[in-house]
């Protein structure tokens, strides 16, 4: 025994010796393996997001806005969503990204993305560490296209197409890109989680994406003024049938929009995706129960603009909020956005032809303000244990939302405003009556939707 | 010959056509027109905004027949289009100068 005990002493010494770095280089390779799964599923996850997202501006939105036209402006109304798909993803591409997600000042971000410049394979940690670069880049480009097509409601029917494209340019460029960087970029004025002055909870672009286009809309809407004939000739949606479609894949799409929002295939998306989903609901039935008491009949149209309204609402409370929250969040804005759209703009006068303003700027607004309310850290520990909203008890969110929301506001108006001044003097924003009354496809695009006879 | 034109509900016409072609009425035109008589239209409201619907969708069906006919075919029409409400339609009889088939250039009642 005593002669075998320091040999098996020298032994184990030597498969130690031998060993060590072995077990070291295991665990490397496990760590590594480990990190490469969690991106696979967090990359499959948000590319299928990032799908999902453009999937509701085209045939989502599209099909959503161009039933609620007359016939002879469904090209059109179309047109404004499709192309958007195309221009802002080459101004994304060219200084968008950069202006969002680059380093600069607390407003806006830098040029160092420009062209793309360093977006690749490599996550960014600052947003999402676990996914490549690149698909942060186009999931959240999907974002920066729908936001402007959401503002076409407002000026449906009336627009030069022209006039719009270069609109949208440079909305793009001085309202959305500085809002999504103080909301969402490192050292953004209001973003919570990055060293915001003004933390403010927005998850999925409440702000950013409903309230800019929201308060745009609404300018854009009093700025050309009422379509020609408007409350003199029907102007009756000519299909609610592609409306009703078109709000479908809304819906579906939102999943991509809110759960997607939290960059990663995690607990905290499925439960984005919870209050998303519950948010609709209810908003869907509470506008109904306000119409079916208000004029005797629960419509259609109703049922799908009460579900695009809750889930406007639900978009900045969706990964801070539980599922019951996010069904009262859901009933304030069927009602609200219902009364706001059935009363209150007939009251006012203002033309905002397929309610952009109504829903995604009362939505909006709503959604931001109840975020204030309703967000949890037991949803989302954001603030590493500190309380989120009033739930939480931090009374004080509410205000917070509020300063964001007026600051969205701000921006929106004063810059839409001169957006459309510039516009208007380099091309003329409105077409012509002759153009008008002929519809825009024809007018603008020389063709015409439905060829019966063809 | 007469030309009969009777404006008549669209979810009679099935009844309609088939009765006419009880009494050897083969040949007819079909148009889906819109108007009002004393049917008052009906509001539909969109998002607040209330429309005045008056101009509804009807089917306007169109024969000729041999003058000794007309009597016969309008009392079918009667019988087939009548539900008793208003906005069942009208009836209007017109006389007819001539017919020809252009196929092979059949005048009068055999072009019908």
């Amino acid at each position: 025994m005593r002669k075998i005990l320091p040999i098996l002493f020298l032994l184990s010494k030597f498969a130690a010796a031998q060993t060590a770095p072995d077990i070291e280089k295991k665990l490397a390779d496990l760590d590594k393996a480990v990190k490469s799964a969690q991106s696979a599923g967090d990359n499959a996850w948000m590319l299928m997001s990032a799908a999902l997202v453009l999937m509701m501006t085209g045939p989502g939105l599209a099909l959503f806005y161009a039933g609620l036209v007359r016939r002879k402006n469904v090209l059109g109304t179309m047109m404004h969503s499709f192309i958007l798909m195309a221009v802002v993803t080459v101004l994304w591409a060219v200084i968008g990204y950069s202006m969002t997600f680059g380093d600069w000042n607390s407003f806006v971000g830098g040029g160092q993305y420009a062209f793309l410049h360093g977006v690749g394979a490599a996550p960014n940690p600052d947003y999402a560490p676990t996914i490549p670069q690149q698909t942060f880049m186009v999931y959240q480009l999907m974002f920066a296209i729908i936001t402007p097509a959401l503002i076409s409601g407002a000026f449906a029917e009336r627009m030069k197409f022209s006039a719009m494209l270069l609109f949208t340019i440079l909305w793009a460029l001085i309202v959305y890109f500085p809002m999504a960087h103080m909301v969402w970029g490192k050292g953004g004025l209001l973003n919570a989680s990055l060293g915001g002055k003004i933390p403010t909870f927005d998850f999925a672009g409440g702000t950013v994406v409903h309230i800019t286009s929201g308060i745009s809309a609404l300018i854009c809407a009093l700025y050309l003024g009422r379509r020609k004939g408007y409350r003199m000739d029907p102007m009756r949606p000519h299909s609610l049938v592609l409306s009703t479609v078109g709000a479908c894949l809304l819906w579906v799409g939102w999943f991509g929009f809110n759960a997607g929002s939290a960059l990663a295939a995690s607990s905290l998306a499925t439960s984005a995706f919870v209050a998303t989903h519950f948010g609709a609901a209810t908003a869907a039935l509470a506008w109904m129960a306000a119409e079916w008491m208000d004029t005797g009949k629960p419509s259609v149209l109703g049922a799908i603009s009460g579900a695009v309204a809750g889930l406007v609402a639900i978009t900045p409370a969706s990964g801070f909020v539980k599922p019951f929250p996010a069904m009262l969040i859901g009933v304030a804005a069927g009602v609200a956005c219902y009364f706001m759209v059935s009363r209150v703009k007939h009251a006012l006068g203002y033309d905002d032809s397929l309610d952009a303003f109504g829903v995604h700027g009362i939505g909006g607004t709503l959604g931001a303000l109840l975020t204030g309310i309703f967000a949890t850290k037991e949803v989302n520990d954001v603030l590493n244990g500190k309380a989120l909203g009033w739930v939480d008890g931090n009374a004080g969110q509410v205000l917070n939302q509020l300063a964001g929301c007026l600051i969205a506001w701000t921006l929106a108006a004063a810059a839409t405003w001169a957006i459309l001044k510039v516009c208007d003097t380099v091309i003329g924003v409105r077409v012509d009556a002759q153009d008008e009354i002929e519809g825009l496809d024809l007018s603008m695009h020389g063709e015409e939707g439905y060829n019966f006879e063809a | 010959m007469k030309k009969i034109e009777a404006i008549i509900q669209p979810h009679k016409l099935e009844e309609v056509k088939e009765a006419l072609k009880g009494i050897g009425i083969d040949g007819m035109t079909i148009l889906e027109v819109r108007g009002h008589g004393r049917q008052k239209g009906h509001k539909e409201i969109y998002r607040g905004m209330e429309y005045q619907v008056d101009l509804l969708p009807k089917i306007k069906l169109e024969v000729v027949v041999p003058a000794t006919r007309a009597d016969e075919v309008i009392h079918t029409l009667i019988t087939a289009a009548r539900t008793g409400k208003l906005g069942d339609g009208k009836i209007f009889v017109f006389d007819v100068a001539e017919a020809i088939r252009i196929r092979n250039d059949d005048r009068g009642e055999a072009a019908l």
